[in-house]
This record gives structure tokens, C-alpha cells and sequence, in this order.
């Protein structure tokens, strides 16, 4: 019994810790993908070379994210079968399908073409390159699609009936695709990598406005990814808000462990900003809380009743202090995001977007917020899942695979070492990368003719007099 | 009759299975003969050979998981933990030879590195595809929808034997496929090793055809008894037949023959293999039917198949079509 608890607990760390690195490199490249076919086009249609440098540098980024999206991305799709064998016999007819969509619909297209994206400029031309690269960005989208209905139907279970070997079976497919939390979710993520992107792009932006090496491109860059944070940190403040009321329709004790809520408020719930839950008490020690402002939020109405916890049995509570906090992260980086996209638009009215040193401090400061971001709403909604894998029909402690926890174990700590020493040198090339505005040359790498073919950033490559782009 | 969508499914997973082990086969292949080319420029042509395909390569391995996890979720259930030790292990490999695709590019200091991750991570997943094929043909323990085996199942002389058989193999598609996509004396030298790995393919191939039939009475009836024994014949004839094309190709110089004539060794021996197994898809334990997903989830999946995985093959080809000829070793990455 003892045992089979710790290779439960393992089984977790380790998906957890798996999809956690994986999501980071998707919830970038989803919005990458959208910003160089932005890029691509703007330079088809205007011929301005900005946006063509532009495009390659971020490529060549894109290129390496990608890469570590994909390879992080088919351990998830294997570690269902390895560690979550009794779920994927059970859930497997129903997400089975959504997964295997998301395979022939996105990952083919996504991978097809991007290899004409990234090497095939000269070959195809730039009209089918620009092809390439839309197929590259809509492919992100569609795979962002199919998972995210995998992932709420998870949540929200739709459209099954259950089969005489305990298998949930599909009965009409439309209910299980548009699950009820499914359209929230999804708006929410997209928005969520489209901010993440934002952000890096505009923090790489300003940090070569405050090295004022590349003022032009930067420039460029920086007065794109502001108008991205002006525009949707609101709308998705707003979309966030809409995914809470669906969560509080059909995940009540998510949202309880949100707010922090152990106890039932019959005439108006508070707010809890901050506090630390304490769940063997079952209450929240040092809560600053404004009264019946929850109840406002939730339920449109300062005097709402909000049920609690303690409507809830013990065992199926999820844990409620990682719930709350990351909750409260994520809210507090939203709200801070927008800031900084309100502030970009003052200093755009007042003429000085490019010229305010603190306006850039505080989007280099801001870059990796959207990762922090991401990474906190998904623990939010996935350990505020638990105790069930599919919610209210099928127990996490009951989806594991017959793995004993020795080898969890020894699997998980490869998959630690591996993943920081991998995607560390990944993100240190990277930033390295991002460090590099197009024409800067490398400096430690010579000037061979293989070599400079091989490592010189393409634009070096692509702007030299004579090359084909310049005839397109 | 209606449809007999589970056997359907079987051949598109087989498909699917084929597809990934003859196209990542090959680019794992170069990966495995890095260490036998030192020069750099060597390896700058032979890793941009394979560049701009490799991802899509190995999204028919997604397919293959995450399609049987979506038609077979009980096989997938059953096999994934029984083979946990050695997935896990190609997991890792393909992680350090994936990511050195593009790292390689970004540090003259760190190169060595990445080399080595690369080579390294394609012998890994490579031997451990093997031993986990070997495994699977040995057999899987089920009992009451769950592996019921011990962790170290997988591990036996069969299984570490299949897993060097594919190593050798894989080298023998990344040999000939640099024969076919490189000029010189890197093309020359991947004759010589095309040959060495041809030879070592066609040993393995009939050490496993006389072995396999020996692990189970199941492969021992299926090979020797009527009328299945007519593979037994035909299927070596032709094994003999690719490799006389394989050796021809590389003596005259026809420099596509001898790729050509590696992915027919290796169709023919998968189709080996599934003679062996059908109807079974986890040996000894589960047919194709009783492994099914139901009947809803089947035929929902089925509808995009057969309009989605032809679109697939078409853009593939295109994508391969752009990239046709011999790589030029003067042009660079990106």
C-alpha cells in the first residue's frame, strides 16, 4: 500500500515535471509561429527590409524553441502508455482519437513544412515560403486546438458513456470535443502564448533600445509586441475571468481552493488577496481579505452565498495551497501586464515609446513573464483537477501504471538531469540569440567559407549583395 | 460485410510503424556513422542531409504512439510499461540528437558536444527501438487488462541481439542514404560502409528468420506450417534479390539503387515480422481485436485517416521534392 502511494506520487512529479518543461516551448512557438508570418507578410507586402531581418532573426530562435518543443513533446505522448497505462486504457478511446487529430491534422503540417521554412527560401521561392510559413503557424494553432479539448474534456467530461471494462466510450463526439470548458480554455491559452510571445519579443526589443546598438529593428520590434500587451493583456484579463465563472459552474472546488474558500459564506464570500492556507485547520492564517468581494466577482452579487470546502468530502479536495498561490500568481502577472501595456500606450501618445529608459527596464524585467504566467495557470487548473484525472470519474490513484517506484524513481531523476542540462544549453544559446541583433557577427566563431555558411545568422547570408532575396 | 475497422486500423498502424522505422531509420543512421566521419565539413553535409526532414520523420513515431494509445488503447497500455526501461532510455536518446540538430550551430566551443549527443543519441534510440522490438516479439505477461511481468523482462539475449541487428541496420539506411544525397569522398566512403553495414543487415536478417521461429510456438507453426510456409520461401528470395540490388548499385555507381534497395530489406523484413504476429498485436496475449479501442472511437479516427494520411504523403514528398539532389557542400544552414 505504502509503496504503490509513492509510485503514484513519483508518476506524478514526473509528468509534471515533463509537461511543465514541455508547455514552455509550445506556449512560445504558438505565438512565434503567428509573429513570423506577421513579419514574413509585412515584408512580402511592403518590401521593407526591417521586417525581413526581423524574420530572420527570430527564425533562427523559433528554430531551436521548435526543436526542443518537439523532442520534449513526443516524451509526453509516450509517457501516458508508460506511466498512466490504466488511464490510457480507460480514457483512451475518448482523447486517443483527439490526440491522434492532433498528430495528422498539426504535427505532420507543422513539421512538413518546416523545413521549406527554415531552409527552403531559396529554393521554393518567397510566395511558397510565405505558404510554408503560415502552414508552420496555423499547424501550431490546430495542435493547440485538438490538445486543449483533450485537456478540458479532462476537466469537464462530455459525451461518454462507460463500458463494461470500466473504458469511457465515446457517444457523440461534438460534446466531447466542445466540452464545456473547452472554448474558455482554449481562448485562454492562445491569448496566453500570444501575451508570452509578446513579452520576450518586446523585452529582446528593449534591450537593444537600452544598448541602442540596432535602434531601428529594435524599435520595430518593441512597438509590436507593445501593441500586443495594450491590446490582449486586457482581453485576456477578460477571458480569464469568463474560464473562472465556467470553472465555478462545473469545477466548484477548484475555485474554492482558488479563493482559499475552506468555509461556506452564506451571505457573501471575501476576497482573499493574500494569505496562507493552512488545510490541516482548514482556514487561511493572516488573510487579507476584502469582505464580499468574491461574491461580487463570482456571482455578480455582494451578498451571494459561495459554498466552501467543507461541502466538499476530505478526500477529494484538491491541495489547496499550491492552488491559491499559483493562482495568485498568474492574476498578479496578468494585472502586471497589462500595466505595462497601458503605460507603452501613454508613452506612445506622449511620442517617447522609444525613448523611455524605465518603460524598457521594466519590459526586459518583463520578458520571461508570460512563462512564469503560463506555468502557474496550468498548475491552477491541473492540480486543482486532483484528485481524479478525469474529474469526478476517475481517480488519479487509480489511472497509475503498475510501475513499481524504484524505476519512477530512476526515470524521473534521468529525466531531471537530462531536461535542465538539454533545455539549460538550450535557453543559454537562446539568450544568446536573442542577445544578437541581425549583422552583429558572432565573436568568438571565424570566417571560413563552411563556417560562416553554416553559423553567420541568415540575414548576413540573405542581405549580401546579388543573393535571390533581394530580387524578390 | 461491414467494415472490419480493427484490422484496418492494424495496417494503418503498421503502416504508420514502417514509415517511422525506414525514414527516421535512415536519419538516425547518419547519426550512428558520425562517429566514423572526423572531419567537420564531413559532418556538416551529412547533418544538413538529413535537417530539413528529420522532424517529420519522427512525427510518424507520435503517430505510432499516440495512435495506438487512440485504436489500441489496451495494447498501448499493456506494452508502454512492459517496455518501460528501454522507452524511456529512446526517449532520452532522441532528446540529445534531436536538440543537436540546431545546437551544434550555435557554439564552435560546445560542437564536440553536440556531436557526441548526436551520435550518442541516435545509437541509443536506435539499439533500444531494437530491444524493445525484440522484447515485444518474445512476448508480453497480460492479465486482467495490465503487464503483468517483471521490470527486467525485456532484457534477454533475444532482445539485446535485435537491438545490435537494428543498430547495423539503421547504419546500412544512413549509409546508402548518403551514398544517394552526397558527391565525393564523403559518398565514397559511405559506400564502403553501406557495404560493411549491407552484409551485417543480411547476417542479421537470417539469424533472426532461423531464431525467431524458436522463441514461440506461435512463429515456429506460422513459418513451418501450411500454407504460410510459402513466405518462408518467397521472403528470402527477395531479401537475396534487395541485396543483389543493394551491391549492384554501389559497384556501378547508381547511387539512388542501393537506398532503394535498404528500404526493401527492411519492408521485407517487417513484413516478416507481421506475418509472425497477426493476428495477435501484442504477442501471445491480445489480438488486433481484443486490444480495439470501441467501435465509436475507431470510426471517428478512421474518417480523417483516410483523407488526412494521404494529404501527409503528398506534402512529405513535396517537402522531400525541394530537397532533392545531392546536398551542396557549400551551402550552408540557415
Amino acid at each position: 500500500m505504502f509503496e504503490s502511494l509513492d509510485a503514484t506520487l513519483l508518476a506524478r512529479f514526473q509528468f509534471a515535471f515533463t509537461v511543465s518543461f514541455h508547455i514552455i516551448f509550445p506556449a512560445f512557438s504558438i505565438g512565434l509561429a503567428s509573429y513570423l508570418a506577421v513579419l514574413e507578410g509585412l515584408w512580402l507586402w511592403t518590401k521593407n527590409e526591417v521586417y525581413f531581418t526581423l524574420f530572420n532573426f527570430w527564425k533562427t530562435i523559433f528554430a531551436l524553441a521548435f526543436g526542443m518543443g518537439v523532442v520534449s513533446g513526443i516524451v509526453m505522448s509516450y509517457q501516458f502508455g508508460t506511466n498512466w497505462s490504466v488511464f490510457s486504457d480507460k480514457a483512451g478511446p475518448v482523447i486517443g482519437p483527439l490526440m491522434g487529430y492532433e498528430v495528422l491534422t498539426a504535427f505532420f503540417l507543422e513539421a512538413g513544412f518546416l523545413g521549406i521554412m527554415l531552409f527552403g527560401l531559396n529554393r521554393v521561392g518567397p510566395k511558397l515560403h510565405f505558404f510554408a510559413t503560415l502552414m508552420v503557424a496555423v499547424g501550431t494553432l490546430i495542435s493547440a486546438t485538438w490538445i486543449l479539448a483533450a485537456n478540458s474534456w479532462m476537466q469537464t467530461p462530455a459525451g461518454f458513456s462507460i463500458n463494461e471494462a470500466g473504458q469511457f466510450v465515446p457517444i457523440d463526439w461534438w460534446a466531447v470535443i466542445f466540452n464545456p470548458s473547452f472554448p474558455y480554455r482554449l481562448v485562454h491559452m492562445v491569448l496566453a502564448a500570444y501575451l508570452t510571445t509578446a513579452f520576450v519579443v518586446g523585452g529582446v526589443g528593449a534591450f537593444h533600445l537600452l544598448r541602442g546598438d540596432a535602434p531601428k529593428r529594435a524599435r520595430k520590434m518593441f512597438s509590436m509586441a507593445m501593441w500586443m500587451a495594450a491590446i490582449v493583456a486586457p482581453i485576456q484579463i477578460f477571458a480569464g475571468d469568463m474560464h473562472g465563472l465556467n470553472t465555478l459552474e462545473h469545477q466548484p472546488a477548484k475555485v474554492m481552493a482558488m479563493e482559499g474558500h475552506y468555509q461556506s459564506h452564506p451571505d457573501g464570500a471575501p476576497l482573499i488577496l493574500f494569505g496562507i492556507p493552512n488545510s490541516a485547520e482548514q482556514r487561511v492564517d493572516y488573510a487579507v481579505e476584502l469582505p464580499k468581494l468574491s461574491s461580487l466577482i463570482l456571482k455578480h452579487d455582494l451578498n451571494a452565498p459561495l459554498a466552501g470546502l467543507d461541502t466538499v468530502p476530505r478526500e477529494l479536495h484538491p491541495p489547496v495551497g499550491i492552488v491559491f498561490w499559483a493562482f495568485r500568481v498568474m492574476v498578479g502577472i496578468g494585472f502586471a501586464m497589462l500595466g505595462l501595456g497601458l503605460w507603452s500606450l501613454w508613452c506612445r501618445w506622449r511620442g517617447t515609446l522609444g525613448e523611455n529608459r524605465w518603460l524598457h527596464r521594466a519590459a526586459v524585467v518583463m520578458g520571461p513573464a508570460g512563462f512564469v504566467a503560463v506555468l502557474a495557470g496550468w498548475v491552477t487548473t491541473e492540480v486543482g483537477r486532483q484528485p481524479y484525472t478525469v474529474y469526478g470519474h476517475l481517480l488519479t490513484s487509480q489511472s497509475v501504471a503498475p510501475i513499481a517506484a524504484p524505476a519512477v524513481a530512476t526515470s524521473l531523476i534521468a529525466f531531471i538531469v537530462v531536461y535542465f542540462l538539454i533545455f539549460g544549453a538550450g535557453t543559454f544559446y537562446i539568450l544568446r540569440l536573442m542577445g544578437r541583433l541581425p549583422r552583429d557577427p558572432m565573436p568568438d566563431l571565424g570566417e571560413g567559407p563552411i563556417r560562416s555558411a553554416g553559423i553567420t545568422p541568415a540575414p548576413a547570408i540573405a542581405t549580401k549583395p546579388g543573393s535571390q532575396h533581394h530580387g524578390a | 460485410m461491414a467494415l472490419d475497422l480493427p484490422f484496418l486500423w492494424a495496417a494503418i498502424i503498421a503502416f504508420a510503424v514502417l514509415a517511422y522505422v525506414i525514414l527516421d531509420g535512415f536519419d538516425l543512421g547518419v547519426g550512428i556513422l558520425f562517429p566514423f566521419f572526423k572531419e567537420k565539413h564531413d559532418r556538416d553535409v551529412m547533418m544538413n542531409s538529413v535537417a530539413p526532414v528529420w522532424d517529420g520523420n519522427e512525427t510518424w513515431l507520435v503517430l505510432g504512439g499516440g495512435g495506438l494509445m487512440a485504436v489500441f488503447p489496451l495494447a498501448y497500455a499493456t506494452i508502454l510499461p512492459a517496455l518501460y526501461m528501454p522507452l524511456i532510455l529512446m526517449l532520452l536518446g532522441l532528446i540529445f540528437r534531436g536538440v543537436a540538430f540546431e545546437y551544434r550551430w550555435r557554439t564552435r566551443r560546445g560542437e564536440f558536444l553536440w556531436d557526441f549527443a548526436f551520435a550518442g543519441g541516435s545509437m541509443v534510440a536506435s539499439f533500444t527501438q531494437g530491444v524493445a522490438l525484440g522484447a515485444l516479439v518474445q512476448g508480453i505477461a497480460v492479465e486482467n487488462r495490465a503487464y503483468a511481468g517483471g521490470w527486467w523482462d525485456w532484457l534477454t539475449p533475444f532482445s539485446i541481439a535485435t537491438g545490435l541487428a537494428l543498430l547495423v541496420g539503421y547504419a546500412l539506411l544512413g549509409a546508402t542514404w548518403l551514398v544517394m544525397k552526397t558527391s565525393g569522398d564523403l559518398a565514397a566512403r559511405a559506400r564502403h560502409y553501406a557495404m560493411r553495414a549491407g552484409i551485417g543487415t543480411l547476417a542479421a536478417m537470417g539469424i533472426f528468420s532461423l531464431w525467431t521461429p524458436f522463441t514461440e510456438p506461435l512463429y515456429f507453426e506460422r513459418w513451418f506450417g501450411w500454407p504460410t510456409v510459402i513466405f518462408s520461401v518467397l521472403v528470402p528470395a527477395l531479401v537475396l534479390g534487395c541485396f543483389a540490388l543493394l551491391v549492384y548499385g554501389l559497384k556501378t555507381r547508381h547511387d539512388a539503387w542501393p537506398f532503394v534497395a535498404a528500404l526493401g530489406l527492411f519492408v521485407l523484413g517487417f513484413a516478416g515480422i507481421g506475418i509472425s504476429f497477426y493476428p495477435y498485436i501484442v504477442p501471445a496475449s491480445l489480438t488486433i481485436w481484443e486490444a480495439a479501442a470501441p467501435h465509436e472511437s475507431l470510426a471517428f479516427l478512421i474518417v480523417g485517416a483516410l483523407v488526412l494520411v494521404p494529404m501527409i504523403l503528398g506534402y512529405t514528398v513535396y517537402a522531400y521534392w525541394v530537397f532533392r539532389g545531392k546536398v551542396d557542400p557549400e551551402e550552408g544552414y540557415h
